[in-house]
C-alpha cells in the first residue's frame, strides 16, 4: 500500500510518500523547497495562508520524487492535531478533498504520536520503549508499548525545552530560532563555567519545568558576573542545565519502567549535546539509545505517512467528517 | 468609560496565582486580558490562576509560545494566546486573532505589544515588573466597573504596604 502523508500543524508544510513494501519514497518540507523564493523570499512562517500557497507544490514534489502518479496513491494520511487550527485545516482539507475525489481511504494522525514512531522509519526498535519527545512546543516522556498503546509518563509544567533554548538565544542576542545557534556556540564554550539551576522537581518526578531556568538567566545577565561573560560559556552552561535534566529524567523513567530502550523524538532531539550525553549515559546505564536522523527529528510528513500506512493497512480509516483539533490526547 | 489603575505586589508564585484567581472570578465572555512583562516575569503563572477560576486544571496551562493559541474548555472558552513569535499585526490577522479577540470566550494574551491596535478598548492590562530580590509588581488597568472594583477589593492584601 502506498500512502501520501501531509503535515501542516505548525510552521512547515510537508508531504511524503511511504510504501508498505518499498519504505519511505520521498520526504519534502516546504522550508527546504524553492517555493518560498517564488513568492518573494521572506515569508511569514506562521500564516496558514502560506500553507495554502505551499501545499500543492509540496505534494506534487513529494509525488514526483516518489515517482508516483496521483492515481497510484492508495491512501492519504494527514496530521489532524495538535496545532494551530488554521494551519491544520489547510492540510486536512487538502487531504480530505484528495481522498474524496480519488475514492481513497484517509487516516487522521496525531502529530505527537507520529513523532514517537518516527524512529521506526530508520531503525528496528523492540517494544516497549521509553520515548522523550522534546521540541519547541513539547517536552514529554512516554511509555510506548506498541502502535496503539502509548502512555504519557510526564511532561513540562510550563515551558518546553526548545522554547527555553529559543528564549535564551533571543536574550543573548542570537536571534530566532535559537536552538541551533546555542548548540553551535556551546561547542566553543565551557558547560561548567556557570551553574544554572537544574529543575529536578520532586524526587522521581517525570515532569519538567524550564521556566525558572529562564528567570535565572535573566538574573544572571543583569548581575556583575553576567556583564563580563563570554557568550559561548553562557550558551554551553545554559544548554548543559537543560540537557542534564532531560537525560537524567529520561534515564530515571527507563529505570522505573524497567525498559532498557530509549528513543528520542522532536526537534530538540537534533541537539548535539543532548544526543552525545544521552548516548554516553545510556550506555553506562546499560540502556540502548535510538536517535533519529535530523530530518526525522524536526516536523516532517514521513512519520505521518508511516503511521497512516500502519492504520490504513489494518483497514482502519477515518470518515470525511475528520476534523482538526488543537489539543492532543497525548498531552495533559 | 474611565479606567482605573492599581499596583499590586506579589512575593511568590503562589501570590501571583492568588491575584490571578481573583481576576478570573470576575471575568465574563468577551474579556481580553493583555499580559506584558519580560521573560520569566510570571505571565504564564498568572494564566494558570485565571484558568483555575474558570475550571481549567493549572497543569493543562503551559506556555503556548510554540502553538501561539491554546484553547481550553472551562466554564467559559479560554483562549491562551502568546504572540512572542509574531512580528506584525498582519501575521496576527493571518492566524485569525481578531476573531478570537472579539469572540465569546475569555482571552489571555501574552506578549500583546505587537497587536496593540487590535486590542479592544475594554481590554484589561496587567504589566509585570521585577522587584528585587524575588518579587513582582503587577500594574493592572481596566475599565472602572463594579466587577473590577470587586476584584480590586479582593486584592487588598497585595497593595504595597497593605
Amino acid at each position: 500500500m502506498r500512502v501520501l502523508g501531509i503535515e501542516s500543524s505548525c510552521d512547515d508544510t510537508a508531504a511524503a510518500v511511504y510504501d508498505s513494501a518499498g519504505g519511505l519514497l520521498s520526504n519534502v518540507v516546504a522550508s527546504q523547497v524553492a517555493v518560498h523564493e517564488a513568492y518573494g523570499g521572506v515569508v511569514p512562517e506562521l500564516a496558514s495562508r502560506e500553507h495554502i500557497r505551499s501545499i500543492v507544490p509540496v505534494v506534487e514534489q513529494a509525488l514526483a520524487r516518489a515517482k508516483t502518479d496521483r492515481d497510484d496513491v492508495d491512501g492519504v494520511a494527514v496530521t489532524a492535531g495538535p496545532g494551530l487550527i488554521g494551519s491544520l485545516l489547510v492540510g486536512l482539507c487538502f487531504a480530505k478533498s484528495l481522498a474524496f475525489a480519488r475514492g481513497r481511504p484517509i487516516a487522521g494522525v496525531d502529530h505527537l504520536e507520529a513523532h514517537l514512531f518516527a524512529i521506526l522509519l530508520e531503525r528496528c526498535v523492540e517494544f516497549p520503549y521509553v520515548a522523550l519527545l522534546v521540541s519547541g512546543g513539547h517536552t514529554s516522556l512516554f511509555r510506548v508499548e506498541g502502535f496503539d498503546a502509548v502512555r504519557l509518563l510526564g511532561g513540562t509544567r510550563d515551558d518546553a525545552a526548545g522554547e527555553a533554548f529559543d528564549k535564551a538565544a533571543k536574550r543573548l542576542g542570537l536571534g530566532y530560532p535559537g536552538g541551533v545557534a546555542i548548540d553551535n556556540l556551546a561547542r566553543q564554550g565551557d558547560p561548567s563555567r556557570f551553574a544554572f539551576p537544574r529543575a529536578w522537581l520532586s524526587k522521581d518526578s517525570p515532569d519538567f519545568s524550564f521556566s525558572g531556568l529562564k528567570t535565572s538567566l535573566r538574573t544572571f545577565l543583569s548581575s556583575a558576573e553576567g556583564r563580563a561573560f563570554r557568550v559561548e560559556d553562557v550558551a554551553a552552561s545554559f544548554q548543559e542545565a537543560v540537557v542534564e535534566v532531560l537525560v537524567g529524567k529520561t534515564l530515571s523513567a527507563a529505570a522505573r519502567e524497567g525498559i532498557p530502550r530509549i528513543v528520542l523524538a522532536g526537534g530538540v532531539a537534533a541537539n548535539s549535546r543532548l544526543r552525545d550525553r544521552m548516548e554516553a549515559e545510556g550506555s553506562r546505564a546499560g540502556v540502548e539509545v535510538f536517535l533519529p536522523s535530523r530530518a526525522l527529528c524536526t516536523d516532517n510528513a514521513a512519520m505521518v505517512a508511516f503511521l497512516g500506512e500502519r492504520r490504513l493497512s489494518a483497514g482502519r480509516s477515518d470518515g470525511l467528517d475528520l476534523n482538526a483539533y488543537a489539543a492532543s490526547r497525548f498531552s495533559r | 468609560m474611565s479606567r482605573i489603575s492599581i499596583d499590586l505586589r506579589s512575593d511568590s508564585e503562589g501570590e501571583t496565582i492568588d491575584i490571578a484567581r481573583a481576576l478570573g472570578a470576575v471575568l465574563v465572555p468577551g474579556d481580553v486580558v493583555a499580559l506584558e512583562g519580560e521573560l520569566g516575569a510570571g505571565k504564564t503563572v498568572f494564566c494558570k490562576g485565571v484558568g483555575e477560576s474558570l475550571g481549567v486544571s493549572p497543569e493543562r496551562i503551559v506556555s503556548p509560545t510554540f502553538t501561539i493559541v491554546t484553547e481550553h474548555e472551562g466554564a467559559l472558552p479560554l483562549y491562551h494566546v502568546d504572540l512572542y513569535r509574531l512580528s506584525s499585526e498582519w501575521e496576527a490577522a493571518c492566524i485569525g486573532l481578531e476573531e478570537i479577540l472579539n469572540g465569546e470566550g475569555v482571552c489571555l494574551v501574552e506578549w500583546p505589544e505587537v497587536i496593540v491596535s487590535l486590542l479592544p478598548k475594554h481590554c484589561i492590562k496587567v504589566r509585570f515588573l521585577f522587584l528585587e530580590p524575588d518579587g513582582r509588581s503587577l500594574n493592572i488597568t481596566a475599565e472602572d466597573t463594579p466587577r473590577m472594583r470587586g476584584f480590586l477589593f479582593r486584592c487588598k492584601p497585595y497593595l504595597p504596604g497593605g
